[in-house]
């Protein structure tokens, strides 16, 4: 056999990819006295549905909600590091930690893997300690903001213009002499959800499957017929006042 | 080998070429380190294994593998086991490197002799083994250096079954019929049909013939896979991976086609 020198030639490598896209959406809406954040269930890759349940919206704490988007993978490890944080505040504080606090906590957890991010966009939801309904949303490396609601993943450009509309009244007039309202009712905010959730099932076709719907009540809050709603179950676990509960409904399947 | 030292790298002290007789700019490979290459993190699958599928049943889970591993085209070596057991309550199954398969192999079995040891009245079922190999596979990915495989772990353990994925990004998740590689986009439809809805009614005889049916579909169409193959059955009796056994194929269709080979008319 001959040898054919190629000087200094460097090994030929085909870069390994560490990310991965597994569809789905999430949203959150903020009420007065309340917080709503839901997720689908289906977990793709390209055309293939991974499984019809998977979970990506998680509790945290009795008052706090934490939904991932994007590589599933990230989004695990990620809540599973959040919650491990959350467990080392309980022992040393023997309370849970507030939501704001939450909120700074994922920022910087974040913003540590600025160089290696976690391919996950997150969105917080839940009661503050003044007893208002919050909603906060990140980009993966850790900028966040306080809002009243927020979509984010695959379908968040066919939801978020939905919400604006629906929930800022963005592009609609109030009739003479009214006002816009600043904080929706429980049972409207959550029709929302579900019609957010079914249109965006219809038109794309990372979405469907299963609807996980958390619902927090801040201390002392009615029910506000949360009751007559079908698939609910309470996951409230202290009595420290906050509720939470979860709806599971099913999507298309197509 | 290239023989002249002063190509090799930066001087590691001044005796050699102390006084810079040969200038930097005209050295061979200069501003490189030649020692970059000497870690070789990403890869490539090399010889690979095609397929795992699993199902759901009454009883338990039921797994199956081909007996091939391939060098790209070539079907290399044809009696490979890609059905490993873990313990009393598991068995893990693996498409993609087999080399990385083997060794996963090796670190699952001195994990089980560690538990052993503890003798603790505790043993590891598939939900513990899932998790510790989700955590192994993230942590490689992580470090840039995965472990090539797409891994299905099935078991039962106290009254529960137990089926789920894991890959080389670490992405986990279960459902009551899974299949890795080419089976995904094959066999994966089929189990759905057969099995979604029955888990709980299908007995050891007919979630075997909804396994072999699919393996025979995926021998049919992947070219990567070989007519060889074993079944992992798992259950409140423990973990049961049958003989290498033959597909029974007819291939009789072939003389209708028209228009491929040499044909008469």
């Amino acid at each position: 056999m001959q040898h054919v020198a190629v000087p200094h030639a460097q090994p030929q490598q085909r870069q390994f990819n560490p990310y991965s896209e597994n569809g789905g959406t999430i949203l959150a809406i903020a009420g007065a006295n309340f917080s709503v954040i839901a997720g689908d269930t289906r977990q793709s890759e390209g055309y293939s549905i991974q499984t019809r349940y998977a979970p990506k919206v998680f509790r945290l704490t009795d008052k706090a909600v934490l939904a991932t988007n994007g590589f599933a993978a990230d989004g695990n490890m990620f809540v599973k590091k959040v919650r491990q944080r959350l467990e080392w505040y309980r022992h040393a504080h023997a309370k849970d930690m507030p939501l704001r606090a939450i909120a700074r906590l994922i920022q910087t957890m974040l913003y540590a893997r600025r160089f290696f991010p976690y391919y996950v966009y997150n969105i917080l939801g839940g009661i503050e300690e003044d007893g208002s309904g919050a909603v906060y949303s990140f980009d993966p490396v850790g900028s966040y903001e306080r809002e009243a609601c927020r979509a984010a993943g695959a379908a968040s450009s066919l939801v978020q213009p939905f919400l604006d509309n629906q929930i800022y009244f963005k592009n609609q007039t109030p009739a003479p002499g009214t006002t816009h309202p600043a904080h929706l009712p429980l049972s409207h905010v959550l029709s929302l959800v579900i019609d957010s959730f079914t249109s965006a099932t219809e038109r794309h076709i990372e979405v469907g499957d299963g609807l996980e719907i958390y619902v927090v009540l801040a201390k002392g809050s009615a029910l506000q017929g949360l009751d007559a709603i079908q698939g609910l179950s309470e996951l409230t676990t202290t009595d420290d006042g906050e509720r939470m509960f979860v709806i599971r409904r099913n999507l298309k399947r197509d | 080998m290239d023989h002249f030292p002063l190509s090799w790298g930066r001087p590691r002290n001044d005796a050699v070429d102390a006084y810079g007789t040969f200038p930097i700019q005209q050295r061979p490979n200069h501003g490189q380190d030649t020692f970059s290459s000497g870690i070789q993190h990403t890869q490539q699958p090399i010889v690979t294994g095609t397929s795992v599928l699993a199902i759901k049943f009454k009883d338990g889970i039921m797994m199956a593998a081909d007996n091939l591993a391939s060098y790209g085209s070539l079907a290399r070596f044809r009696d490979i086991k890609r059905l490993h057991a873990v313990g009393e309550h598991t068995v893990i199954g693996a498409g993609g490197d087999m080399g990385d398969f083997q060794y996963i192999q090796s670190i699952m079995d001195e994990l089980m002799i560690d538990e052993f040891a503890a003798q603790d009245g505790h043993a590891l079922g598939p939900a513990e083994v899932h998790n510790y190999l989700s955590e192994l596979m993230y942590a490689r990915r992580s470090k840039m250096d995965p472990l090539w495989n797409a891994i299905l772990v099935g078991g039962f353990k106290d009254g529960q079954r137990f089926l789920a994925f894991v890959d080389l990004l670490g992405t986990t998740y279960s459902a009551s019929t899974l299949a890795t590689g080419y089976g995904a986009h094959i066999a994966q439809p089929l189990l759905r049909r057969a099995v979604e809805g029955r888990e709980d009614t299908l007995d050891a005889a007919e979630a075997e013939k909804i396994i072999e049916q699919s393996m025979q579909v995926l021998f049919y169409r992947d070219a990567r896979s070989l007519d060889k193959y074993q079944i992992a059955t798992i259950t409140a009796e423990g973990v049961k991976i049958s003989e290498s056994r033959k597909l029974e194929t007819s291939w009789s269709f072939a003389e209708g086609i028209r228009g491929y080979g040499a044909q008469t008319q």
